[in-house]
């Protein structure tokens, strides 16, 4: 498949405009604020089956919908960057290297959704993707494709960079959103929902880098010839990230729905020689491990929740016979708990009571009945928390306990790893 | 006479401020700021964004606690951020801790003696796929082994 997302990042300018527009770029803008209406472009969106990169899934196109018929103006338009779930380093790469592909995708939903203003929130541990992001707004800005009458179109967009300071939760939007008015980034409840009451009580629609990226593409071969690219349900291509006991870990560009099998065998190299396959978590930190017969499982937001995980963000951390599984999960249950933002109190201390058992059970002090606490303090949290930390943490102890029991009583009765 | 470190917040500020509906969402950028200038989110820090946003100096304070990479008392001249999340660990970052204690007395949240160098734990920067990984100050570093973490930090000084 030719590369989209990752189009000419081989180029070491890739990053640069006159490189962007040398392959294409802001083509597809200019077509679509000259020839399509505000509602063509979100009847292709929504045509074209595109569903948010960020983790959830949802369809952009009915996002984009009920932002629309919100009457209340100004719209903001926001860019989650807050790329932080453990595994994924997928929107780096758009960041880094092609921040243009995510200006163009923004501008165009701009147009689409009519919001004047727009705000890219990057997380704080990018600050090289904050220096080469700003340099693209300042060339957009320099080229006409953003300001106060775009293409001389007389359509108004300003976009700026907004930098976090290392706070997970805020990739969940309604915490990004109360980080960007400059608090803590504490979830609220929904609804109301983003697109009706967000950024400062306004419709406000927040999309992954990701999602934006693909904008652009929908413009250029439309709704039909998108929605034929992977599988049908969820189309598009995907940016996959891959790390831990491959040969060649990285970010792949390759169709939604392509088989974990061929990513970690075909792509990534496989396995260290001699090593077997002990897990796979497939979508990030908070989606649930994966254990080695589910290897065909395709990788879409219709096929891993039939094989008990999730898409998520598409970062495939893959664990050989090496790794002990007890001690993953610990340190997971120590990251969830640092960034538990403290507002609901199962999250807040179910994640550090979780941490602890798996603590006992690594170092050999653990009885069977902590296996149990653990079980019914995971069971505590689900669905009893205001925003999906708590139930992410809580769901991946559950599959991690279900799918490995073995190793966790072994560890129990001999006081070490298998 | 108001001095250098107050004016460049001020000015910040006010720069800022027409990016936003809302003079609290430069409280967030302000605090990076100030961090530059200070070196640390210290009380002058505070009180200066409270002074000139109006936002409480309690709630600045709440904020600047909330996210783990402000740095909320003073540092060495050097800030190493290793992460330690589950693909680092699974790579080794762990041997690192223990040979940047061994070499330079060094723990997670301290300082060495010479104010060389703070050390902090991050939770994933982004860099699983050349894992472990670190950023020292705003530079990253990654595939990082026993050998070449010190090469690069020897460039610190």
């Amino acid at each position: 498949m030719k590369k989209v997302l990752l189009k000419n990042i081989e180029n070491p300018d890739s990053a640069l405009l006159t490189e962007y527009m040398r392959v294409g770029g802001y083509k597809n803008l200019k077509s679509a604020v000259k020839e399509m209406t505000p509602r063509d472009i979100i009847d292709d969106v929504k045509e074209s089956g595109l569903r948010g990169r960020g983790g959830a899934g949802f369809p952009t196109g009915m996002k984009w919908q009920f932002a629309s018929m919100d009457p209340k103006f100004p719209k903001y338009l926001v860019c989650n960057a807050d790329e932080g779930e453990p595994g994924t380093f997928k929107d780096r790469p758009i960041l880094e290297k092609n921040p243009h592909l995510l200006i163009e995708g923004m501008v165009i939903a701009a147009y689409a959704l009519q919001c004047s203003r727009g705000y890219i929130y990057l997380r704080g541990e990018y600050p090289q993707a904050k220096v080469i992001l700003e340099s693209a707004i300042d060339e957009a800005y320099k080229k006409g494709f953003l300001g106060d009458d775009i293409l001389k179109r007389h359509f108004k967009f300003n976009l700026s960079v907004y930098q976090g300071a290392g706070a997970y939760i805020c990739g969940e939007e309604t915490a990004l959103i109360e980080s960007l008015e400059g608090r803590r980034g504490q979830p609220r409840i929904k609804p109301p929902f983003p697109v009706n009451a967000g950024l400062w009580g306004r419709p406000t629609i927040v999309n992954n880098v990701e999602t934006f990226a693909n904008i652009p593409l929908i413009i250029e071969i439309g709704p039909k010839s998108y929605a034929a690219i992977g599988n049908t349900a969820c189309p598009g291509p995907k940016l996959f990230s891959v790390s831990g006991c491959v040969k060649r870990p990285g970010v792949y560009e390759l169709p939604m729905g392509t088989t974990l099998k061929e990513i970690v065998y075909e792509h990534c190299g496989g396995l260290v020689d001699g090593r077997t396959l002990k897990g796979i978590i497939p979508g990030g930190l908070s989606t649930p491990i994966l254990t080695p017969d589910k290897i065909d499982c395709a990788m879409d937001f219709v096929n891993l929740p039939k094989a008990g995980s999730q898409l998520g963000s598409g970062a495939v951390m893959v664990f050989d016979d090496s790794v002990c599984l007890v001690k993953v999960y610990e340190r997971a249950m120590k990251f969830f708990e640092h960034e538990s933002c403290g507002k609901c109190t199962p999250c807040r201390e179910g994640t550090g009571w979780m941490r602890n058992i798996l603590g006992r059970i690594e170092c050999g002090r653990a009885t069977a009945e902590d296996v149990d606490t653990l079980i019914d303090v995971a069971n505590n949290i689900s669905g009893a928390t205001f925003c999906p930390l708590g139930d992410g943490a809580a769901g991946v102890v559950l599959a991690f306990v279900n799918n490995y029991r073995d190793e966790i009583d072994y560890h129990i009765k001999y006081k070490k790893c298998c | 006479m108001e001095n250098n470190n107050v004016k460049t917040i001020r000015d910040f500020i006010e720069r800022e401020k027409k990016s936003y509906a809302s003079i609290e969402s430069t409280v967030i950028p302000a605090l990076h700021e100030a961090e530059g200038v200070y070196g640390w989110i210290s009380p002058e820090a505070i009180e200066d964004i409270s002074n000139y946003t109006g936002v409480s100096k309690a709630k600045i304070k709440g904020t600047a606690t909330f996210y783990a990479m402000y740095k909320n008392k003073p540092m060495g001249r050097h800030l190493i951020q290793l992460c330690t999340n589950v693909v680092c660990m699974v790579m080794g970052s762990e041997s690192l801790l223990s040979l940047l204690n061994e070499r330079y007395e060094l723990e997670p949240g301290g300082m060495t003696s010479d104010g060389r160098f703070s050390l902090v734990i991050m939770e994933c920067i982004g860099a699983c796929g050349t894992a472990p990984a670190m950023l020292v100050d705003a530079d990253y570093y990654d595939n990082l082994n026993e050998k070449n973490i010190f090469e690069i930090l020897d460039k610190y000084q």
